[in-house]
């Protein structure tokens, strides 16, 4: 339809979990009021110092192993110049052509993958607020340790960029090295896109997004761009090399500034910083702290526990859900319904309180326990999900839940016959129904001893009893 | 002041017998720079209470039987550029003439820690740049052997302050020979550590790889004092060497220089040099040889591209790290227009030309053009090379000769406006204090003699990284049998 190819590269800061700061022992934290997480090396003081911060270092190198990259050994630091009133040494300092790691790559897709160019790690600048008085600044995030990750650009369509994030946010969450939390900034993409028509190798003018502050927005900004793109070359227009900002509620990117006008960094080895040594014992000790990847994981799970594409997708997603799940099935937890009973009613309840799933009132033993008395019938469905609403609440057992709430099953004989007998008393013609051999008439009276029980019966128990007693009174 | 000690040694040792008293000390400085610094300038400010509350509390622990430092008693002045907790620390610039640090530099906070008592902050050349601290937003500074004459810069206030017996030992900042050359042109020692041999958190930064905390005193005993209390690696600069100097004590090891191998570069020793300097410093040279020393004549050939590329670095990194002072976070910001009517990069811009001078813009021009896009390659990445290449020459130099000699300045002291108003030839005055900068190596300046008229002349002694030693042993050594470092300007 359109004869062109997308071309699409990603940049994405994650923030590396210190802390402390990149060069300085101030406290990393999201909230805070303005300028209260902030040293004399933040605000670049007249005659202070970056010092730097092993942890990060540690964790960007796991962060680059963890995605196949290579760990240069030998790297620097850069200054990086621009003026702007969020930045107060007048410098960012980052990484230029010594960058800590090299290569490494994305899963995108069914054998597809996208090449990294880089990891390289920099401090992050400061916040700016426009307001009617004037532009307030926050240094609170100035310093921050960020990895950035630059990719080849590899990507073909929208929808491989956004699978791009999710994989890139499994391993480095995997990995123990950040959070990834987009609407929070600890991860932040900017994309490059051009088009070229299919079949050539040459790629056409790219246009660089920002403000691309949700996974979703990736996703829409890139779709917008590659129809206004398409729709620039289709009337014989150029597209410019321009820096474009998303503008999610309008739907629309428009033009930040032109690259003609872009800044000469003038890009310096920081003379405050001696070069970053690293020796293959600190790498393997890195590498050891890393752990299973999701991949490996996603793997294991579909041939140890026969589950499907979907639930080991969403198991792997995060470290802690696969540990919570493995918690499960050791604690005697069938893997099928461990996996139901994490994702869609666990997490989305924890989700509705705020809590993490390590804050979980709810002990892994505790569930496994709930999906044992399923298991063996105690509970149904129905009352399984009111003894897991009161786990929630209360943090006893699930054999104690069932006492509290009174929801023992109804299985034995004596207790269920009266209930039975007062359901035919009640619908007569069912119950003649049912004896003349309009078999499904009998889902009538079943469904009135359940209401009445509130699906405390044993519905094998049920059955045999309404047929005895219809049989024996016809 | 004639018969108290005068030397920081002497004094400190007095102190601790209980011969002085503390506040009796600073009460005496106090009133001579009061009565002599107005026509000096030496001092941009005194702390007369911070010194004044330090030496109390020294009284009180000497009458209490306590054990004081190795400073005790010693009046300091600081350079400018250094910061001291409450202080103005205004680097000569008017950038930062309200700028008071909220903390004490690493350097100074050890010589309190060792009992010293800073005294005062001295003028200097703004941020450094600068060869007769003429280039101070704030006062002149004259030399005290001649009112017209130039005291040499950077670190022209506190040579004058030493000179003028102001105070015992005075700290500065050497980039490319701010400490040495100053003491040479006022008659004082000087001496630039090694790189990274002192902490410079809390120096307010001109080039960072080559800025070194140093000090000018009136002996090179009291400059080994100095660098036994102030070296030592800190955790807050990544650059500061691991091992402390202990250098003191070497001093006591030689009443001779008998088997110590002096180079005598020839580059360094011999073109551009005025005469009355080269005859001064050779008859040093053979006095040296006479104490025992065995000269040897060498070569150090890339010592020609040491300004250019001296001022190359220098600038690029003084650019960037000037690119802080963007009258945003502190610091001038401009009142010419109304900031809700400008952008911001109008206001860094009014605010930076009006709060630096024009040797400050100049060098930032420069800088930015030595390290821009299509430039740098041609003029930061070559005077790296360059750099390098003189770091092998000395190395290679330093494994035949344990201390290479040369004229610190290639004059005496000029007279006010006497010197060039082309920057080039203004550069050129650097010479041969640039290679030790660049190569990281310790170097002293001491006074050798003097000309017809009276001007100090200054023998520089250079060593191999990391052993300041060499050349403090070697100064101590020539002044146990020389006068020249006594001679007292007539005030």
């Amino acid at each position: 339809m359109t004869g062109y190819t997308t071309v699409i590269g990603l940049e994405v800061h994650v923030q590396l979990g210190t802390n402390s700061k990149l060069f300085s022992p101030a406290p990393v934290a999201a909230l805070g009021d303005p300028n209260t997480r902030v040293h004399h090396v933040d605000i670049g003081l007249p005659g202070v110092l970056p010092r730097p911060n092993r942890r990060a270092i540690e964790l960007a190198t796991r962060a680059a192993l963890a995605l196949g990259s290579e760990i240069q050994l030998y790297s620097e630091f850069a200054r990086k110049h621009y003026f702007y009133p969020d930045l107060p040494k007048g410098y960012q300092i980052s990484q230029f052509d010594l960058p800590l790691a090299l290569g490494g790559s994305v899963v995108i897709g069914e054998g597809r993958s996208c090449r990294l160019h880089r990891l390289h790690v920099e401090e992050d600048a400061g916040k700016l607020t426009h307001t009617a008085i004037g532009t307030l600044v926050d240094l609170n995030r100035a310093g921050v340790a960020l990895a950035e990750i630059v990719s080849e650009p590899d990507i073909r369509e929208p929808k491989e960029a956004h699978t791009f994030l999710h994989r890139l946010r499994e391993v480095i969450r995997f990995a123990g090295v950040s959070d990834c939390d987009m609407e929070l900034g600890s991860m932040r993409c900017d994309a490059n896109i051009s088009l070229m028509p299919i079949g050539s190798d040459t790629y056409g003018t790219k246009v660089e997004l920002k403000n691309l502050n949700s996974m979703k927005m990736v996703h829409r900004a890139l779709e917008y761009e590659v129809r206004r793109q398409t729709a620039v070359l289709a009337a014989g227009g150029k597209v410019i090399a321009e820096t474009r900002g998303w503008h999610d509620e309008l739907g629309e990117s428009r033009s930040m500034r032109s690259k003609e006008t872009a800044p000469d960094y003038r890009y310096l080895p920081d003379p405050d910083l001696p070069p970053i040594v690293l020796d293959e014992a600190f790498v393997t000790a890195q590498r050891e702290q890393i752990g299973e990847l999701p991949e490996d994981r996603r793997n294991r799970y579909r041939q140890t526990h026969c589950l499907s594409d979907q639930d080991v997708t969403a198991l792997a997603q995060d470290r802690d859900i696969g540990d919570w799940f493995e918690l499960l099935v050791a604690a005697g937890a069938d893997a099928k319904p461990a996996c139901n009973w994490l994702i869609e009613e666990l997490l989305p309840a924890l989700r509705e309180r705020k809590l993490k799933l390590l804050q979980s009132p709810i002990s892994a033993t505790g569930l496994a326990e709930l999906l044992t008395l399923l298991k063996d019938k105690t509970l149904t469905q129905k009352t399984s999900r009111l003894v897991f609403a009161h786990l929630l609440e209360t943090n006893v057992s699930a054999k104690q839940a069932i006492k509290d709430l009174g929801l023992g099953k109804i299985d034995d004989p004596a207790s269920l016959q009266p209930l039975v007998d007062a359901a035919i008393a009640e619908m007569p013609q069912a119950a003649r129904a049912v004896a003349a051999g309009t078999d499904r008439a009998i889902d009538a009276l079943k469904g009135l001893v359940m209401r009445k029980t509130r699906g405390r019966a044993d519905p094998g128990l049920l059955d045999s009893l309404l047929r005895t007693t219809i049989a024996a009174n016809s | 002041m004639s018969t108290s000690p005068t030397t920081a040694t002497a004094i400190a040792k007095a102190m601790r017998n209980g011969d002085l008293c503390a506040v009796d000390i600073v009460q005496a400085q106090l009133q001579r720079i009061a009565s002599l610094d107005p026509e000096l300038g030496a001092f941009c400010s005194t702390f007369d209470d911070r010194a004044t509350a330090n030496a109390v509390r020294l009284d009180e622990r000497q009458k209490a039987g306590e054990s004081l430092g190795p400073l005790a008693g010693v009046v300091i002045g600081s350079k400018d550029n250094l910061l001291v907790e409450n202080e103005l620390a205004s680097a000569g610039s008017r950038m930062l003439s309200t700028f008071r640090a909220p903390f004490t530099a690493t350097s100074l906070q050890r010589l309190e820690l060792h009992d010293g008592l800073l005294i005062g902050r001295t003028n200097m050349d703004e941020f450094g740049m600068g060869s007769t601290t003429e280039t101070s937003a704030f006062q002149k500074t004259r030399n005290p052997f001649g009112k017209d004459l130039v005291p040499g810069g950077s670190s022209g206030g506190s040579a004058v302050a030493v000179a003028a017996d102001l105070c015992a030992i005075a700290i500065g900042s050497d980039t490319g020979g701010s400490v040495r050359q100053p003491a040479a042109l006022c008659g004082v020692t000087g001496l630039k550590p090694t790189y990274g041999r002192v902490p410079r958190y809390g120096l307010i930064a001109y080039a960072s790889s080559l800025d070194c905390v140093g000090a000018l005193a009136r002996t090179a005993e009291d400059l080994a004092l100095w660098l036994d209390c102030a070296s030592g690696q800190d955790p807050a600069d990544a650059t500061s060497l691991p091992t402390p100097a202990t250098v003191s004590h070497m001093l006591a090891e030689r009443s001779d220089l008998k088997g110590v191998r002096i180079g005598v570069p020839r580059e360094l020793n011999g073109e551009g040099v005025d005469d009355e300097v080269l005859t001064a410093t050779q008859a040093a040279v053979a006095q040296i040889r006479d104490l025992g020393g065995e000269v040897i004549d060498c070569a150090l050939p890339s010592a020609k591209h040491a300004v250019p590329a001296y001022y190359l670095l220098a600038t690029a990194e003084a650019a960037s790290n000037l690119a802080r002072y963007d009258g945003v976070h502190y610091g001038n910001r401009t009142e010419q227009t109304d900031p809700s009517q400008q952008s911001s990069i109008d206001t860094t811009t009014q605010s930076r030309s009006e709060g630096f001078g024009a040797e400050v813009q100049l060098r930032i021009l420069l800088g930015t053009f030595a390290s821009s896009y299509g430039y740098s390659a041609q003029f930061y990445e070559r005077a790296r090379l360059a750099r390098r290449a003189l770091q092998r020459e000395f190395a290679q130099l330093f494994e035949r000769c344990d201390v290479l000699l040369s004229p610190t300045s290639p004059t005496a002291a000029p007279h006010f406006g006497d010197h060039e108003e082309d920057p080039l030839a203004r550069y050129m005055w650097d010479a041969l204090t640039v290679p030790a900068s660049l190569a990281g190596i310790p170097a002293l300046s001491m006074p050798c003699g003097q000309t017809a008229d009276g001007r100090p002349i200054a023998l520089q002694a250079m060593a191999k990284h990391g052993h300041d030693g060499h050349v403090l042993q070697l100064a101590h050594v020539f002044q146990m049998h020389s006068q020249h470092h006594l001679r007292r300007p007539q005030l």
